[in-house]
């Protein structure tokens, strides 16, 4: 443990990626092979069965500190880490243990076969022997989210580095359904079959946003146009007559998403499409809510199966009867794409997302100003003659996304953030007027610089009016102008309306609460856009 | 310690002190304590720009206070009196008692009638080595700041965090790598100059830091050695030094002939691993001149006050707890916490 805490501790005393990454190869080039398997599968969200809940966690925790529950409930409110907050609370350690990673999680993993009141004393014993840092560490472990600002990305090429490997093959094994249970380090990066697991998936090419207007590009014959859709980033993988949906952030998705099952009928084996999954009414996609209510759920309910239907829009095809064509250009895979969905029927759950045709630059600006009719968030570019790249590689794959929609707000509430914004006021709730009432419509918490959220917490300090908890009620002074993608009607909100990745554009300390939009504005916004 | 609360009489009546939207005002004797807004009277309890501000008619504060304040404020009108020293304003007695926040600082003591209140202004408990120990002073009210009153702020000794800002130089020091250190310029810098004086090599110093070492110096406080960073400074003829500026000083072009340099900060925030993050410096040091969860919880203890108003940080939580542990606590509001001592600054 204490060297897996060394280099918790050193990966977060630095913030440049050069030195995180050598600092991970050298561990990997060190520790014992179970312990490099388990830093593995931690960095790449892979993490041990809980063996206790957290709820049990908080109440020992503040047991052993000697504190009420309520005082370790609001410090963790302002620490922002449940895993952090239990280790500054607990009482300095009485000896010093040192069991390896392995061990550790070997020990946590005994705790399911005892019932609860008998995983206290074990727990609280491993606290004793740990020091603050290995604690926090040890705490990570039980609480799972083990984020230590170390990227799957990063961890990839730390371990191709010590391994002299190359980081397109590492970040490919990496993939997929696997655990340190069910595989060890020989099979899972050193055997020689790397596509021995059938549901593993490729790893996602990734685009950059456009900062300025896509001219710069060069031709636009070089360049394929997709509509951007909101929905989620998928990719279906077929082999032997088994179906698997994975998401972009590797969860495995195939239960959550049954339509798909029916396409091992119309699609050979060895099929794996990169596209999007979005709710369906038969000609285009549904709002994103509709989705947004099937990806809360494990097993789908018949009406909502009947209400929200998914299919992908598949944009790529990264292995076609069991041949891998990552390194293909687009241009080819795209005509393989075409050719393998272009017979389907017309309630088969997958279709080619449609290529746009467009004269030139300014034919496709005005294309994509039509985005929000499509339903669709703009426009993505991908170079005709690329491979599909491994991760987020600047130069082939663009998203040239529309504006987004704004509006003038009065800040209302503010309450403290979390973790690395804790002690600053971040989360808002904002207002629109209504004659002489202000009517709350959205919350933010993003936009603003350190230095704004600074001075805007002094204010909040001294312009509170009324405290609910932690939200703090304050003087309507402050106008904030509030970016966002869409505009649902709700009728769950006092305001009618629910909008899409709303975050703070400006602090407009140009305008006064008399300058800002209407409930009526907000309406004709729904209408238009809704 | 437990005590049940019916209120003391005094609070029905005229209250020794008061909360005016000025600051804390004293009836009796017609002056005021820390005021954010000007006033004809201001008694001050240490020289930080949030409790020291511009244009009051006129000051008192400590003999070590004084300089200081009149370095930053420039012409005022203004007296000073040792620890322990009484006055009499008006119907108030008036004492100033350590308070171990940084040189000169005091926790002010206010007698009317036989009822003693206490405003111990910032501090911390333990010897740091350079200024005054904070001294417990028995009152029947107490108002305390509270900026780290949460139990996940527990202060590891001083020698110990010493070592680890020690180790940090020496291993940039050995690279040939600058160590730029982030400190308030009044106290925290000080006390660093202080913990780091056996260091393996020369400390330069912002100019900020530096001016507030000229006037410490002048009244005999004993400083190690530093080199004043100007403009001319050709800073490779320093390799491996120790900077002290701050931390508005980092990222600035001042900090610029530094290259290459490692960047620590030195605050009781740094506790906390979200906020260090959020500074994007390389190394963050616990090292704070206010009273950790312990420290407070023993001030207050030792006052042997019955009625505490709480002040300056995690007010509501921690007034909280001092009712459920048997004090009678009440949030008084402040405007604290805007400038370097700020809430999250200066600690």
């Amino acid at each position: 443990m204490k060297r897996f805490a060394a280099l918790f501790t050193q990966i977060d005393q630095t913030t440049k990626t050069s030195r995180k990454t050598s600092l991970l190869r050298a561990y990997f080039e060190t520790a014992p092979k179970d312990d490099r398997l388990w830093t593995v599968a931690l960095l790449s969200g892979r993490r041990p069965k809980r063996a206790v809940t957290t709820t049990r966690l908080r109440e020992w925790a503040a047991e052993r500190a000697g504190i009420p529950l309520w005082l370790f409930e609001d410090s963790y409110a302002i620490v922002g880490d449940l895993a952090e907050t239990i280790a500054l609370v607990l009482p300095p350690p009485n000896r010093r243990d040192d069991h390896s990673l392995t061990e550790m999680i070997g020990r946590l993993r005994a705790l399911g076969a005892l019932d609860e009141a008998a995983r206290k004393p074990v727990i609280l014993d491993l606290w004793d022997g740990l020091d603050q840092t290995e604690r926090l560490v040890f705490n990570k472990l039980l609480t799972g989210g083990f984020r230590i600002g170390v990227s799957q990305k990063l961890m990839t090429r730390a371990l191709a580095q010590a391994l002299d490997r190359d980081e397109a093959e590492i970040a490919h094994r990496l993939m997929g359904d696997w655990s340190p249970d069910s595989t060890d380090w020989h099979r899972l990066i050193e055997a020689e079959d790397a596509s021995a697991d059938l549901s593993r998936p490729y790893p996602f090419a990734l685009a950059h946003q456009v900062d300025d207007a896509p001219h710069v590009l060069g031709p636009i014959g070089d360049w394929q146009a997709e509509w951007k859709w909101d929905g989620i980033r998928g990719q279906l993988i077929l082999r032997e007559g088994q179906h698997f949906t994975w998401s972009r952030g590797e969860e495995l998705m195939t239960d959550r998403f049954p339509e798909f099952a029916r396409a091992v009928d119309f699609l050979p084996s060895g099929t794996v499409l990169d596209g999007e999954i979005v709710a369906w009414d038969g000609d285009q996609p549904l709002p994103f809510n509709a989705l947004q209510k099937r990806i809360g759920r494990k097993t789908v309910p018949k009406k909502l199966l009947k209400d929200a239907p998914v299919i992908m829009l598949a944009y790529d095809l990264l292995e076609d009867r069991g041949h891998d064509l990552r390194d293909r250009p687009l241009l080819e895979r795209r005509a393989a794409l075409e050719r393998l969905l272009s017979g389907l029927p017309g309630d088969a759950p997958v279709r080619a997302s449609p290529v746009i045709e467009a004269r030139d630059w300014d034919d496709l600006a005005r294309i994509r100003a039509t985005a929000r009719d499509a339903r669709a968030e703009g426009l993505m570019l991908k170079r005709r003659k690329s491979p599909y790249f491994v991760g987020r590689k600047k130069g082939d794959w663009w998203k040239w996304k529309l504006d987004p929609l704004t509006i003038d707000a009065v800040m209302i509430y503010a309450q403290a953030g979390h973790g690395r914004r804790a002690n600053l006021f971040t989360d808002f709730t904002f207002a629109v007027r209504d004659g002489n009432a202000l009517v709350p419509f959205t919350k933010a918490y993003s936009g603003l610089t350190d230095a704004e959220f600074r001075q805007i917490t002094a204010w909040v300090r001294k312009n509170t009016t009324e405290r609910f908890g932690p939200v703090r009620q304050v003087k309507p002074h402050h106008v904030f102008e509030i970016a966002f993608e869409g505009i649902q009607r709700s009728p769950r909100h006092k305001s009618g309306v629910a909008l899409r990745f709303p975050r703070m554009a400006r602090w407009r300390q140009d305008l006064s609460v008399d300058d800002a939009d209407t409930l009526d504005h907000l309406h004709e916004m729904l209408n238009i856009y809704g | 310690m437990r005590r049940a609360g019916p209120m003391i009489g005094g609070m029905a009546q005229a209250q020794v002190l008061t909360f005016t939207d000025r600051g804390i005002y004293c009836p009796a004797g017609d002056f005021f304590i820390d005021p954010w807004r000007p006033v004809d009277r201001a008694l001050i309890t240490h020289a930080h720009a949030d409790h020291a501000r511009w244009g009051h008619g006129r000051y008192l504060a400590t003999h070590g206070s004084l300089p200081v304040m009149r370095h930053r404020l420039g012409d005022i009108t203004a007296e000073s009196v040792g620890y322990d020293e009484t006055r009499r304003i008006g119907d108030a007695t008036v004492s100033f008692h350590p308070a171990g926040h940084v040189p000169g600082s005091a926790q002010i003591r206010v007698e009317v009638a036989g009822e003693v209140w206490v405003v111990s202004g910032d501090y911390k408990l333990g010897p740091d080595g350079l200024c005054e120990e904070f001294e417990p002073v028995r009152c029947h009210s107490f108002i305390s700041e509270c900026t780290f009153g949460l139990p996940v702020f527990r202060w590891h000794p001083q020698n110990q965090v010493a070592g680890e800002i020690l180790d940090w130089w020496q291993s940039n020091a050995s690279q040939g790598r600058f160590s730029l250190l982030g400190a308030y310029s009044l106290g925290k810098a000080q006390r660093l100059l202080h913990m780091l004086r056996d260091g393996p090599g020369p400390i330069l110093t912002h100019g900020a830091v530096e001016n507030v070492n000229e006037v410490l110096r002048a009244q005999g406080l004993a400083l190690p050695d530093t080199v004043r960073v100007t403009p001319d400074l050709d800073a490779k003829a320093h390799p491996g030094a120790l900077v002290i500026a701050p931390p508005s000083a980092f990222g600035s072009s001042w900090a610029r002939r530094f290259a290459q340099a490692s960047t620590g900060f030195a605050s009781g925030w740094m506790q906390l691993r979200g906020v260090r993050r959020r500074r994007a410096m390389d190394r963050g040091f616990v090292v704070s001149d206010h009273a950790d969860w312990p420290e407070l919880h023993r001030a207050i203890k030792e006052t042997g006050a019955e009625n505490i108003y709480v002040t300056h940080g995690y007010t509501d939580i921690f007034a909280r707890h001092l009712n459920e542990i048997g004090y009678n606590a009440r949030v008084v509001p402040t405007e604290f916490g805007t400038d370097e001592d700020g809430a999250e600054d200066a600690a």
